[in-house]
């Protein structure tokens, strides 16, 4: 899965998280007042309403929601086979997050305990999941 | 008191569709010029009765032939003197803004019969270029929600919507073998209908021996680009008394925003923000989900129509699976007929228009070898992040 990706814009709102895997932490934007994680982040929180929002660390570990093993070839330089999936953090119910799962197909299941790896590409640090507790790939 | 909602002032008085293509001999504007002609042929109305005019979404050069066609090229192109000209957008309620923004104009007064379309030429486009047209623009980076998906190789929103299926798979001990009955019940009704794109029989065992996209979607869990254009007249209601069909009345309309154009999806992946469109349907009509002859439920991806007909209310939370499951309650026989033109699997992605074109065949009494008996009301929703949905009716 070493495929070259279409990385995001690094811009003011969210440039934080695709940069927070330089130190191998993943962090997500967390409400001050009220402690609410938000993902994906927004100028206010969506609980309070308050502008006191700053990325924080989490465990980057969490669970696998749903995930789909694409079969279909849509960009010419990227392998057809990769597992997309949403990944529900430990931290907060419902705090999701889109990735891929390194494992092989036929390993990935649903509700399965996963953590944060990071791949780098350019200034980006891109978060990636594996099986909890998996060797280090 | 609900005779003073907007929509009750209004009713569908003609309807048109170009010929299917894949691709379309014809140009963008000449499809929309031909649904156009017999839209208003259909009401009896002439291009000078139009007053108001807008369409679905924005014209754009990007995007694959997603919308080739907007609202002043079709006005010039038609030479129509309108005093309401509606502002079409990508944001709002998806697909049937247009519609509800035509309803608005119509009930204030602002104009009395106003042409709605949609256009695609996204077969045209593929001739073009098959690459995908998410990542057709040009820039290095991906921006916006897509920045959420796209660096991990979900170009395609069959990714996205895999997810959604997955998830109701997993909660509700549902499988491929339920799903495909969607596919399979929207070919049967095609065959039926003369301006379907695909009308060779499938089978359940074909849709399961089907190339995988992205598990558990298959190739016919998807809908099929191609060139078309739909026009919907909608009227002031006191004017259909001197037109040529009996009106359709908007009996009702809801609307909801989801999260999924920012990144946000909230629940467990097996439920839609589609469900406070449902709720705001049902709010304001006396009828209720028992008295819908057909639905019309769209299907960009198969699996929105089984969140969407939870959304709806026509059946429970977890119980869409069960209800296609055979395939029988959704026939054009069947308690419910759904998809009775073939829906956009089968009859081609005329991106919701299709399915509003085909409730208003069926109410007409149109359908011939498709036609559902007795059909008085049917409920037609559209969209997979905007949401909107209708429920129309004959006398
Ligand atoms: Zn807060």
């Amino acid at each position: 899965m070493s495929a070259a990706r279409k990385l995001p814009v690094i811009d003011e709102l969210s440039g934080f998280f695709w940069t927070s895997g330089a130190d191998g932490r993943l962090r997500i934007l967390r409400c001050g007042p009220c402690s609410h994680w938000q993902h994906p982040p927004q100028p206010r929180c969506a609980k309070c309403h308050s502008a006191d929002l700053a990325p924080q660390p989490v465990s980057g570990r969490g669970r696998v929601v749903s995930f789909t093993v694409n079969y279909q070839s849509w960009q010419k330089d990227v392998a057809a086979l990769f597992i997309f999936a949403v990944i529900e953090l430990a931290e907060q119910a419902e705090l999701y997050v889109f990735s891929n799962l390194t494992c092989a197909p036929e390993a990935a299941r649903s509700d399965m305990a996963v953590e944060v790896i990071f791949e780098q590409q350019e200034d980006v640090w891109i978060p990636l999941f594996q099986p909890l507790g998996a060797d280090h790939a | 008191m609900l005779d003073g909602l907007p929509e009750k002032q209004c009713c569908i008085t003609g309807v048109g569709q170009s010929e299917v293509g894949r691709p379309s001999p014809l140009n963008p504007i000449e499809l929309t010029i031909d649904a156009v002609t017999k839209a208003l042929d259909d009401a009896g109305l002439t291009l000078a009765d139009i007053d108001g005019i807008t369409n679905y979404p924005p014209k754009t050069d990007l995007g694959g032939g997603i919308s080739p066609v907007g609202v002043g090229e079709a006005m010039f192109a038609l030479g129509i003197d309108a005093k309401w000209i509606g502002s079409s957008t990508h944001e709002g309620p998806g697909h049937m803004s247009a519609i509800f923004q035509a309803v608005m104009a119509i009930a204030t007064g602002l104009c009395r019969h106003v042409l709605v379309f949609r256009t695609v030429a996204q077969a045209q486009a593929r001739v073009q270029s098959r690459g995908s047209t998410l990542l057709a623009s040009g820039h290095s980076r991906v921006a916006g929600n897509n920045a959420w998906t796209v660096p991990f190789h979900a170009v395609s929103p069959v990714n996205l919507w895999a997810l959604y299926a997955q998830a109701y798979f997993d909660k509700y001990g549902a499988g491929p073998e339920q799903l495909g009955w969607v596919a399979v019940n929207g070919r049967r009704n095609a065959a039926h209908n003369p301006n379907a794109i695909y009308t060779k029989p499938l089978t359940i065992e074909d849709y399961l021996a089907s190339r995988m996209i992205s598990t558990p979607l298959r190739l016919y869990d998807c809908d099929t680009h191609i060139d078309g254009a739909t026009a919907l007249i909608i009227s002031a209601r006191d004017t259909a008394k001197d037109l040529r069909n009996p009106p359709i009345h908007i009996e009702a309309m809801g609307m909801a925003l989801g999260g999924l154009g920012q990144g946000i999806h909230t629940g467990d992946f097996t439920t839609l923000p589609a469900t406070r469109a449902g709720e705001m349907l049902w709010q304001r009509t006396d009828l209720k989900p028992r008295d819908v002859s057909c639905a019309q439920i769209y299907d960009g991806f198969s699996i929105h129509t089984w969140l969407w007909l939870e959304a709806l209310q026509m059946v429970k939370p977890g119980e869409a699976a069960a209800f296609m499951d055979g395939g029988t309650r959704i026939a054009l026989d069947g308690e419910l007929p759904m998809n009775t033109g073939g829906g956009q699997l089968s009859g081609g992605r005329f991106h919701g228009y299709g399915h509003t074109f085909e409730a208003c065949t069926q109410l007409w009494g149109r359908g011939g070898g498709r036609q559902v008996k007795d059909a008085k009301v049917s409920v037609v929703c559209n969209g997979g992040y905007g949401y909107g949905a209708l429920l129309l009716r004959a006398d």
